[in-house]
């Protein structure tokens, strides 16, 4: 038997404290030791009832509690189905006997309660928590694609309402603040120091000697109403018409388990709503899309965050003062989240009037969050205090990181580097925002090669999570593991790849936006092909996506990577057949994209864009493949371009192909990530192989499994 | 198999389904009591211990119109207690599924006389009240697309290119036909006036005809389920599925919709062998029947594989029928229809439809039976065919023959 992870304590007015300390972990996790822990203690409470006056449950940790344990849950299949439904009884009949035992149990929220812990914390009378400004309250299962197993559905649902308990904590998976947690309805007080927490929960206890859980209070009724009340039922059907409209038809089981789950909690008692509850959980920790997103934005994430690709040895840095070079869209974007960070942000353009543009930027972005009350005038103040705009190489004295953000033009960038090399700190990292150019090449144009990086944000800067790193051939361990520490600094989660064209993000989605203007030239409906993307779990459809990269752009890409390998002697790759596409809507039918008013889509003023109806003439349109076809079209042509960049050494990390696919451009989250994709398909690598060769039979050879993937599936390996 | 014969078809007027409609005083039970004493009256040979069964369409079988109301109407109506009774709900298609039935018991020679219709009171029950999992259960809906049916009529005219003003005409049509019958006397046959305990006219025309709109007048109602379409997610849900449609033109409104109304009708089916007990003459012979079904989320394009298969069924083809009677649940629909088996508006409601008149969900497709039968024998002419759109994406189609 092995020690409990609950401490017992018992003061002199009879209140019982339950400390939830985990002696093997630095967390509580709501592992196979805590069941047994809360069993035995729930027991003792029975027995000892008479004596009681009262529990608190609270933690030794830094946090409250973390949850489910993902080590375990990542490993069950439908062969646990049985042995999962009995677990998760006991878990919550142990519970559920605590809440309804007569005497006042108070949750005292020390730290974070996320998922499981918010779902032991439900199950007490009443919530208090520390104003802790680093604690976070919610129940984010649906982000791991789970559902909250441990009553929180139900108890969110009967507390706050269907509505309310779907928008607000379910469907989200919001994480939240104390104060926001407690607007919501989910944290009832909030003190400021531990010893108040304790005073006040016992307080609590003594003048509610005989607790209950409202909604066990007889006459209760569910805020908003039930499918029996008229006024909910009326608007019912359009609750998962509207999911579908968000999550536009693609693979997410876990919200639908979730919508589905909370309604019908509602139409039976407490202990059969658990039941329900835990039926669809257990479909979702089962099923595959709990799995991948698991591995994604858990076990990658994690790794990212733990610095997997970062070199070890170099000391942690902080970037002071970050010189940036180009106050256009992204130079003004990466102004403003390194201004947030606490460094000063130095923005350099031709002009003045330029650079206080760019700072302008920075300005409206944080008058908006004033508007929504994120932000305040005097936080305003002091962050655009730390963004110097100027035209003067000079001002670049003291930079310890340099983030050039100019157009992209190997001989322009060269000179903007030779103006502030000699200025900057002489261990000053060199960064390249470029998307495309190869950095080895940039790196020649100064003197320290091995201090020189590229450091690609995606746009807009301020939103989007991620930052690709792209090492040259001569970039230094050091200039590496700054820029790692830099992208970190800004709350960012940095990827690291090695130089090619495109790099790993813009070489994959390439081919995305190259195979959805195919289909359209092969007859296909673009409506279709739009819906494809998205039924796939794309943010966006392909010819949305290449109007806003514009076709022009494209083909002067496509050109030059054609012209550079020329130039090294290689064989230039062939002609894809979106190529000629975009021949004729520039060259043809003037219809270049977004910018020009006019591309696959018509942009009317004020209005919403509409597909350009002389497609039809242009391209045909009545052709039909099978829509899966459409869907695994794109996902494929991707994953197997990923795989490509692994045999070349451009990406090395699983973790950092999986996260940078789905932060950076934007591959479907339920999937896992572009290798993970292949590693959860269906047969595993052999049935990638497999549906590759025949979408290569059918749509083109670039369908064709590249060599490493075919000599995993024969091994009967997966890409780890 | 047994032939069943059709000796006679009635129906109340139809009255506006809500609270200011003439039949909204009057309980549904009453309205079928009405009509049962109307067939006694008609056949005064006829011993009604020789009903089997009375077997009745009502979509919505809650309160004032649960309960197996049939059988309660056979008692208060003071049939013997050995007639039995029976609901039966196929959404809209509950009407016809009631003949169908009958004609299925007589065939069958299980059973020798069967009454079967069907009653809606929507300014009572309104539509929707009994619930459904499709629309209620979140995981059923979401796995099967459900959208309103409104919404699955507007797909089908911007599918098939139906502009508004399409849809107008043909509701205006719709309703100059109808007018035109009822000034005529076309319906004067079957339609039995609905009177109170008084012995009172409640009603005695359906009131929901419009004799004299216009397409013109038509255009400025606004569509019923935009709002719902983009507010609720169902058009988003629509059109994932028709991916290849970019949006969804709404052309629906109440006046090119069927009308929401109250209304009762029966229909007395029976063997060679009770005509001649009764003393009566068939008018009509239920040929045969079938039931099908097409896409759910557009839900409305069942009447084309119905009527396909029951004329498969019957071994006939679409010129051998004299007269289509395809419920307007919406323009779209009906006008779909005629598109989908090459038939000529000129053969298809030739009396109107339920745009006009109104369609009083479990009782609209026995109605259109007696309908047709009308017109056959008006006409002078020999087979109809009677079809109508149902929820989920079902279809429904009767062939009878006039004798």
């Amino acid at each position: 038997m092995t020690e409990s992870t609950i401490r017992w304590e018992k003061d002199a007015d009879n209140i019982v404290t339950l400390i939830l300390d985990d002696p093997n972990q630095s967390a509580n996790t709501m592992n196979e030791a805590y069941t047994r822990s809360m069993h035995e203690v729930v027991e003792r409470l029975e027995k000892e009832k008479a004596d009681t006056a009262g529990v608190i449950i609270t933690s030794a940790k830094s946090t409250f509690f973390a949850g489910g344990d993902l080590r375990d849950l990542i490993k069950v299949t439908k062969e646990d189905a049985a042995k999962m439904a009995e677990g998760g009884r006991i878990l919550k009949g142990d519970l559920r006997k605590l809440e309804t035992l007569g005497i006042p149990v108070v949750a005292a929220l020390n730290g974070t309660a996320l998922g499981g812990g918010l779902e032991i914390a439900l199950a007490c009378h009443r919530r208090i928590a520390l104003n802790n400004p680093t604690a976070q309250f919610g129940l984010p299962e649906v982000s791991l694609g789970l559902l909250p197993g441990a009553g929180g559905v139900v108890r969110t649902v009967r507390m706050l309402g269907v509505q309310n308990a779907l928008m607000n904590v379910l469907l989200q998976g919001q994480r939240m603040k104390a104060d926001k947690a407690q607007k919501v309805g989910l944290i009832d007080e909030i003190v400021d120091t531990p010893e108040e927490m304790i005073a006040k929960a016992k307080e609590w206890i003594k003048a509610n000697p005989k607790s209950q859980q409202p909604f066990d209070v007889k006459g209760y009724k569910i805020p908003g109403g039930t499918p029996s009340v008229p006024s909910f039922a009326m608007n019912l059907p359009a609750f998962p018409a509207n999911l579908r409209k968000q999550i536009k038809g693609a693979n997410y089981p876990a919200p639908r388990n979730i919508m589905s789950a909370a309604v019908e909690s509602t139409q039976v008692d407490v202990d059969n709503a658990f039941a329900i509850e835990e039926r669809y959980f257990i479909d979702l920790v089962t099923g595959q899309v709990a799995k991948n997103m698991t591995t994604a934005f858990f076990f990658n994430l994690q790794a990212i965050n733990a610095g997997a690709s970062r070199p070890k040895d170099v000391p942690k840095f902080k970037a002071e003062k970050v010189g940036i070079l180009g106050a256009g869209m992204m130079g003004a974007g990466i102004a403003y989240v390194t201004a947030r960070s606490g460094a000063v942000a130095v923005l350099k353009d031709i002009s003045k009037e330029n650079a206080e543009k760019g700072k302008a930027y920075s300005e409206a972005l944080l008058d908006k969050q004033i508007k929504r009350g994120k932000m305040t005038e005097e936080k305003k103040q002091e962050i655009l205090g730390r963004i110097i705009a100027t035209d003067d190489a000079k001002d670049f004295d003291g930079v310890d990181f340099v983030i050039e953000a100019v157009f992209e033009s190997t001989e322009l960038k060269h000179k903007v580097f030779q103006e502030i090399e000699d200025v900057v700190k002489p261990d000053a990292v060199l960064g390249s925002n470029t998307s495309s150019l190869p950095i080895t090449n940039l790196a020649k144009g100064v003197k320290r090669q091995k201090d020189f990086i590229g450091i690609h944000f995606f746009s807009p800067v301020d939103k989007m999570p991620l930052v690709e790193i792209i090492c040259g051939e001569e970039t230094g361990p050091e200039a590496l593991a700054k820029c790692y520490d830099y992208v970190q600094q800004i709350k960012k989660t940095p990827i690291v790849v090695n130089d090619s064209r495109g790099f790993f993000t813009t070489r994959v989605i390439g081919t995305f936006a190259n195979e959805g203007i195919a289909m359209l030239g092969e007859g296909l409906n673009a409506q279709s092909i739009e819906q494809a993307a998205m039924q796939a779990g794309y943010p966006v459809g392909t010819l949305n996506l290449i109007d806003e990269i514009n076709m022009e752009t494209a083909l002067r890409i496509g050109k030059a990577a054609r012209d550079d390998a020329k130039a090294e002697g290689k064989e230039p790759m062939p002609e894809h057949p979106a190529e000629k596409v975009m021949k004729k809507m520039v060259e043809d039918l003037g219809r270049p994209g977004k910018a020009q008013g006019k591309g696959f889509y018509d942009y009317p003023e004020g209005g919403k864009k509409t597909l350009w109806p002389g497609l039809k003439d242009a391209f045909g349109g009545d052709k039909g493949i099978p829509f899966e076809d459409m869907k695994e079209r794109l996902m494929f042509v991707e994953a197997i371009e990923a795989v490509k960049c692994f045999e070349e050494g451009v990406i090395e990390s699983v973790a950092d192909a999986n996260i940078g696919s789905i932060f950076g451009i934007g591959f479907p989250a339920w999937s896992g990530g572009v290798i993970q994709y292949i590693n959860q398909y269906e047969g595993g690598l052999k049935g990638f192989v497999a549906r590759a060769r025949e979408l290569a039979g059918k749509y083109g050879e670039r369908f064709e499994p590249p060599a490493l993937l075919v000599e995993k599936a024969d091994k009967g390996e997966i890409f780890k | 198999m047994t032939e069943a014969y059709i000796y006679d078809a009635i129906r109340t007027p139809r009255g506006r389904g809500k609270k200011d409609g003439s039949l909204h005083t009057v309980k549904p039970i009453s309205l079928v009591v009405g009509l049962i004493e109307e067939i006694k009256t008609r056949f005064p040979n006829m011993d009604p211990a020789m009903v089997d069964d009375i077997v009745m369409g009502i979509v919505s079988p809650l309160g004032d119109q649960g309960g197996v109301l049939p059988k309660i109407a056979a008692l208060r109506a003071g049939l013997p207690e050995t007639v039995s009774g029976l609901q039966v709900n196929r959404f809209c298609a509950s009407g016809l599924e009631a003949v169908n039935l009958a004609a299925q018991k007589v065939g069958s020679g299980m059973e020798d006389v069967v009454l079967a219709g069907g009653v809606e009171s929507m300014s009572r029950v309104p539509m929707g009240s009994d619930g459904t999992p499709w629309a209620m259960d979140p995981d059923t809906n979401y796995e099967t697309g459900f959208i309103p049916q409104g919404i699955g009529a507007d797909l089908i005219a911007t599918i098939e290119g139906f502009s508004r003003r399409d849809v107008d005409e043909y509701a205006a049509e719709s309703q100059a036909r109808a007018a035109n019958a009822w000034d005529k006397g076309y319906f004067s046959k079957s339609v039995v006036p609905v009177k109170d305990m008084n012995g009172l006219t409640v009603l005695d025309r359906d009131e929901h005809v419009r004799a004299g709109t216009t397409a013109d007048k038509l255009a400025g109602l606004n569509p019923s389920f935009a709002m719902m379409g983009e507010m609720g997610g169902f058009d988003a849900v629509a059109l994932q599925k028709y991916h290849w449609v970019e949006a969804i033109d709404h052309v629906h409104t109440p006046g090119n919709s069927s009308g929401i109304v109250d209304g009762a009708t029966l229909m007395l089916v029976g063997n060679k062998a009770a005509g001649e007990k009764i003393g009566a003459k068939p008018r009509g012979r239920i040929v045969a029947t079938a039931v099908s079904g097409a896409d759910p989320t557009i839900m409305l394009t069942g009447p084309a594989p119905a009527s396909r298969k029951v004329l498969a069924r019957a071994g006939m083809k679409v010129e051998d029928i004299d007269l289509f009677e395809i419920n307007e649940a919406f323009a779209s629909v009906a006008m779909r229809y005629m598109k989908d088996m090459g038939i000529s508006h000129d053969i298809t409601n030739v009396n109107g439809g339920a745009i006009a008149m109104g369609h009083p969900l479990g009782a609209t497709g026995a109605m259109i039976v007696g309908t047709v039968l009308d017109e056959l024998e008006r006409r002078d002419k020999k087979f109809g065919l009677c079809t109508l759109c149902v929820g989920a994406g079902m279809g429904i189609a009767t062939i009878v023959e006039r004798l």
